[in-house]
C-alpha cells in the first residue's frame, strides 16, 4: 500500500456518452453544442400523435443514446454476453480511463487499486429479457449469467477482474448524484492508503421497461422534438429527457502520481452531501440543503463563495427544481451571482441518471485544461426571472482554476464537489 | 460552518447506540435474539407464491406486517417491501437509541447521515410490475398503461435512503451502499467512516433485502447456489456441515444507530460496543467463483485488525459469511486461519444463515446486530444443524447451542459476488482505546 495521502488529483478520463466515445470526441462535440437528444431508436415508443389522441400511454419518447458503439469493439465476447449493455459501458469507460492516465494496475500492489461506482439502476435490459423469459417460458430459459448481470454491483465487480483490482472497492447508491458522491468515496479510500481508484458513473436505461419506470417519475419532458428534450433555466423547461453513458476517471494519490510523472486534469478539492429529508418525489420546500452542500463542499477545500470561477449546475429541467437551484446559489454567492458564470452543458446529452455528474465532471476538468467552458446546453430562451448569469452561445474562455460542480438526485440527494486546477 | 470536530484528542470513534432487527422468525430484535440463542430455524417451504417448478422451494421468510410496524398507508403503497423492512427495523433502532428524530437531530439533521445496503433493491415489484406491462414477460415493448405509479421509486434503489432520511429528518449524507452480500457490513463499515471523518455525529446504517420472489429464486436456480432440500426446509441451511448443499434465501433488515463516542457519552446513551476497523478487498477473481486460499478475505481481516490495533488473538467471536455453499465454507475457513493463525483453532466461529438464511444484502447488517448482541448479552449464537464434518472446515463452529461467554471482541465477515470481501470489528466499548 501507498502511504496514506490527503490530496486526490483525476488522471485519467474515460467518457462513453451520446456525445461520444472518448474524452476528446465528447469534448469536440459539446463544444461545437450538438443536441445529442433524439426520438429513441432502441426499440419504438409510442408515438406523439397516438399519446395526443389518447391511444397510446406517455412514454420517453426521446433519449441521449450512445450512437455506433458496438460492445465488439471494446470487449472480449465472452464478457458481453455475461454483462448488460450498462457494463459494457463502463467497461469500456475503465480502459478509456485508465489509458488516459497511463495507469496499468499491473505495475502496482493489487490491493492498492480499487473500483469505486455509482449506479442508479443496474443491468436494466439484461434484467427485463430475463424476468421475460421466465414468465414466458418458465424457470429453465432464465440464464446463468441473470445472477450477476442486472445487480447494482455487476459493472463494479466486471471491472476488478478484468483489470486485477484489489482495493477497497464499492457501489454508491443515490441517485443523480451518486455520480458525485462516488468521487467522494475515491478520495476518501485515497486519504485511508489507496493508491488509485476508477470511478465514476455509467448507466445505460434506454431499454423499453426502464422507460416506463422513468416515465412515471413525473420528472419527463413532454416534448417530443429533440430541442424540447432538456433545457434547464429555459422559459420553456418543463422536464428533461433521459439518456444513456457517462464517463469513469482514475483518481490518484496526487504524490504518488506526481511520482509517476502526471500532474492530473485537477484536484478533488472539495465534496459534501446533503439529503432533502422532505418528500418522497418533491423537493425540499426552501433551498437550504443545497446551500449547505455547497458551502460545506467549499469549506472542505478551504475556500470561499470568491473563490469560484465556474459553476456546473444541475439544471434539473423543471421550472420548480430550477427556481431552486438559482435561489440556492443566490444564498451562497450573494451581490456575485450576477457576474458568476453558470453553466449545464449535459442537457446536449439528456439526464444519465448518476452518469451527468460524471460526465460534467468530465466536461470541467476538459474546461480546465483548455480554459474554455462550453453553455448551457440547449438553451436558446434563457429565463432572466432565475437570475443567474447563464452561459450561452458560444463556448468562452474564462479562468477555470475552482469549479463548483451540483449534483441532485431524484428522492431529495445534494451534491457538491469542488475540482482545483493543479499547478 | 459546522466541521463536526471531536472535542477530546485523538481520531473520532464510532459508538452503536441503538438496534433494530427485522428478520425472519420474529419482528424486532428481541425475538431476533431468543431465535438465535436458543438456535432454532426460520427456514420454510416458500408461502409467497408457488415455488413448484424451482429447483429450490424454500426459503427464510418474515412474517411482516408493515401497518403493525407503524408504516403508514403511503409509505406502504409507494414502496416495496425492502423499504418497509428497513423502516421499520430503523424505527425500532433509533427508538432503542434514545435520540430524538427527527425533533432533535444534531445540527438541524446535517449531523445525521444514511448509509443503507441493499444487493437488489425492489427486484420483488418491479418483477410483480413487469407481469402486468409485459403480459407476463410475451411483450417486449411494454405497455405503460399498465404502470403503476411509483414504478420509478422501484427501478432506482437510492429511494431506500432517501424514505429513511425523510422518516427521520436526516439531513446529512445519505446513499445506499449495494455491492452484493457484503452490502450491509459495507454500509455499516462506511457509516463509521462518515463519524471519523467528521461528516455526520449520527449515521443510520444497516441493509434491507427483500429477494424472495419468483426471479430471484429462478436466477440462483441456474446457477445451482442455493440449497434444494425441500423435503427437509428446517434442516436446509447447514453451513459448514459437510452435507451442505447451498444457502437458503431470506429476507430481513437490520439498522444500527452509529454515534460519535462523544456525542453519545454527552447524552448518557446506552453502548453497545464500538466499530473499531472496517476493512474491504476484492477477489478479482471470478464473480461467483471463489479461490478456496481465501487470501483476500484473509487481507480484509488483516486490515481491520490493524485499524483497531487489536491483535488477532484477541477475537473473541467470529461470525462467518457461512453461507452454506460448498465454495463458500471452505473459502471463509482457511481465510481464518490465514488471519488468525493457531488463535483460528481456539475462537468460536458461527453463521446465523442456518437459522434465518442468506438474505443477500441485508444479511451483512443482520449479522453485525447480532455481534452487538452477543457482546451485550454474552452469549455466542449457534450454528444450526451442524452434525457433520468435513474435512475442510475444521474450527469450532459452535453445533447447535449457544454458548455463555463474555465477548469482548468480534468479527464478522462477508463475500459477494462481484469478489467483495469485507471485515469489520465490534468490540466492547472501553474509555481508553
Amino acid at each position: 500500500m501507498s502511504a496514506p495521502g490527503q490530496s486526490a488529483v483525476i488522471t485519467g478520463i474515460g467518457v462513453v456518452a451520446p456525445s461520444g466515445i472518448g474524452a476528446e470526441a465528447h469534448w469536440s462535440s459539446t463544444l461545437r453544442g450538438e443536441v445529442k437528444v433524439a426520438p429513441v431508436t432502441r426499440f419504438a415508443t409510442p408515438t406523439p400523435a397516438a399519446v395526443l389522441a389518447g391511444t397510446a400511454a406517455p412514454a420517453a419518447v426521446l433519449a441521449g443514446e450512445v450512437d455506433g458503439f458496438q460492445p465488439e469493439d471494446h470487449l472480449d465476447p465472452r464478457l458481453i454476453v455475461q454483462t448488460d449493455r450498462w457494463s459494457w459501458l463502463a467497461l469500456t469507460a475503465a480502459g478509456l480511463a485508465l489509458d488516459d492516465a497511463g495507469y496499468r494496475p499491473s505495475d502496482h500492489d493489487p490491493y492498492d487499486t480499487a473500483a469505486i461506482l455509482a449506479s442508479g439502476s443496474g443491468g436494466n435490459e439484461f434484467g427485463q429479457r430475463e424476468i421475460g423469459r421466465l414468465w414466458s417460458q418458465g424457470r429453465r430459459a432464465v440464464g446463468a449469467y441473470q445472477s450477476i448481470a442486472w445487480f447494482y454491483a455487476a459493472s463494479t465487480g466486471q471491472i476488478s477482474i478484468l483489470h486485477g483490482l484489489k482495493g477497497p472497492s464499492g457501489v454508491i447508491v443515490s441517485g443523480e448524484a451518486g455520480g458525485l458522491d462516488c468521487l467522494g468515496e475515491a478520495r476518501r479510500a485515497i486519504r485511508r492508503g489507496t493508491r488509485a481508484v476508477v470511478a465514476g458513473a455509467t448507466e445505460a436505461a434506454v431499454a423499453p421497461y426502464a422507460m416506463t419506470c422513468y416515465a412515471t417519475s413525473g420528472m419527463l419532458t413532454a416534448g417530443t422534438r429533440p430541442e424540447e428534450g432538456y433545457r434547464p433555466f429555459s422559459r420553456h423547461a418543463d422536464g428533461y429527457a433521459p439518456g444513456e453513458g457517462g464517463a469513469l476517471f482514475v483518481v490518484e494519490d496526487a504524490a504518488a502520481a506526481h511520482e509517476r510523472g502526471h500532474r492530473g486534469y485537477g484536484r478533488i478539492a472539495g465534496y459534501a452531501a446533503t439529503h432533502d429529508a422532505h418528500h418522497d418525489r418533491r423537493p425540499a420546500p426552501g433551498p437550504d440543503p443545497l446551500v449547505q452542500a455547497m458551502r460545506r463542499a467549499l469549506d472542505d477545500a478551504g475556500l470561499t463563495p470568491g473563490n469560484v470561477d465556474v459553476v456546473f449546475a444541475d439544471g434539473m429541467g423543471t421550472r420548480e427544481h430550477d427556481l431552486l437551484e438559482a435561489r440556492a446559489l443566490g444564498e451562497v454567492f450573494g451581490d456575485r451571482l450576477a457576474h458568476l458564470p453558470v453553466t449545464a452543458p449535459h442537457s446536449l446529452v439528456g439526464r444519465l441518471c448518476a452518469g451527468t455528474p460524471a460526465l460534467n465532471v468530465a466536461t470541467a476538468l476538459l474546461a480546465m485544461r483548455d480554459g474554455v467552458v462550453p453553455p448551457v446546453g440547449n438553451l436558446t430562451d434563457p429565463d432572466p426571472a432565475y437570475g443567474l448569469h447563464l452561459i450561452t452561445g458560444e463556448p468562452r474562455g474564462m479562468p477555470t482554476n475552482v469549479i463548483m460542480i451540483n449534483a441532485r438526485g431524484y428522492g431529495g440527494f445534494n451534491s457538491c464537489l469542488i475540482l482545483t486546477s493543479t499547478p | 460552518m459546522s466541521t463536526h470536530t471531536s472535542t477530546s484528542a485523538g481520531p473520532r470513534r464510532t459508538v452503536v447506540t441503538g438496534v433494530g432487527v427485522i428478520a425472519p422468525g420474529g419482528t424486532d430484535s428481541r425475538a431476533f435474539w431468543t431465535l438465535l440463542t436458543e438456535g432454532r430455524t426460520a427456514t420454510r417451504r416458500i408461502s409467497f407464491f408457488d415455488p413448484a417448478q424451482f429447483r429450490s422451494q424454500i426459503a427464510a421468510e418474515c412474517d411482516f406486517d408493515p401497518a403493525a410496524a407503524g408504516l403508514d398507508a403511503q409509505e406502504i403503497h409507494r414502496n416495496d417491501r425492502f423499504i418497509q423492512l428497513a423502516l421499520a427495523a430503523a424505527a425500532e433502532a433509533v427508538t432503542d437509541s434514545g435520540l430524538d428524530l427527527p425533533a432533535g437531530a444534531p445540527d438541524g439533521g446535517y449531523g445525521v447521515g444514511v448509509s443503507l445496503g441493499s444487493a437488489v433493491g425492489a427486484t420483488t415489484r418491479l418483477e410483480d410490475e413487469y407481469v402486468a406491462v409485459s403480459n407476463s414477460g410475451r411483450d417486449w415493448l411494454v405497455d405503460p398503461a399498465y404502470a403503476s405509479s411509483f414504478l420509478y421509486h422501484a427501478l432506482v434503489p437510492s429511494s431506500l435512503a432517501g424514505e429513511v432520511a425523510r422518516r427521520f429528518g436526516a439531513r446529512g449524507p445519505a446513499a445506499v451502499v449495494s455491492t452484493g452480500c457484503t452490502s450491509g457490513i459495507d454500509a455499516i463499515g462506511r457509516g463509521h467512516q462518515l463519524i471519523q471523518d467528521g461528516a455526520a455525529d449520527v449515521v443510520i446504517a444497516g441493509a434491507t433485502d427483500a429477494p424472495i420472489s419468483p426471479i430471484s429464486i429462478a436466477c440462483f436456480d441456474a446457477i445451482r447456489a442455493t440449497s434444494a432440500r425441500n423435503d427437509d426446509p428446517e434442516h436446509a441451511s447447514r453451513p459448514f456441515d459437510a452435507t451442505r448443499d447451498g444457502f437458503v434465501m431470506g429476507e430481513g433488515a437490520a439498522v444500527l444507530v452509529l454515534e460519535e463516542w462523544e456525542h453519545a457519552r454527552r447524552r448518557g446513551a446506552h453502548v453497545y460496543c464500538e466499530v473499531t476497523g472496517y476493512a474491504s478487498r476484492s477477489n478479482a477473481y471470478h464473480m461467483t467463483g471463489l479461490r478456496p486460499d481465501g487470501v483476500e478475505m484473509a487481507e480484509a481481516i488483516t486490515s481491520a485488525l490493524r485499524q483497531a490495533r487489536t491483535p488477532a488473538t484477541a477475537v473473541s467471536y467470529v461470525n462467518a459469511h457461512g453461507s452454506g455453499t460448498k465454495q463458500n465454507d471452505r473459502h471463509e475457513t482457511a481465510a481464518f486461519k490465514r488471519s488468525l493463525g493457531s488463535h483460528a483453532y481456539q475462537v468460536p466461529v458461527s453463521s446465523i444463515k442456518s437459522m434465518v438464511g442468506h438474505s443477500l444484502g441485508a444479511i451483512g447488517a443482520i449479522e453485525c446486530a447480532a455481534c452487538a448482541l452477543a457482546i451485550e448479552h454474552s452469549v455466542v449464537p449457534p450454528t444450526a444443524n451442524w452434525e457433520n464434518r468435513d474435512p475442510d472446515c475444521d474450527l469450532d463452529y459452535v453445533p447447535k447451542t449457544a454458548r455463555d461467554q463474555r465477548i469482548d471482541v468480534a468479527l464478522s465477515v462477508g463475500s459477494g459476488f462481484g469478489g467483495f470481501q469485507s471485515a469489520i470489528l465490534l468490540e466492547r466499548a472501553t474509555v481508553t482505546r
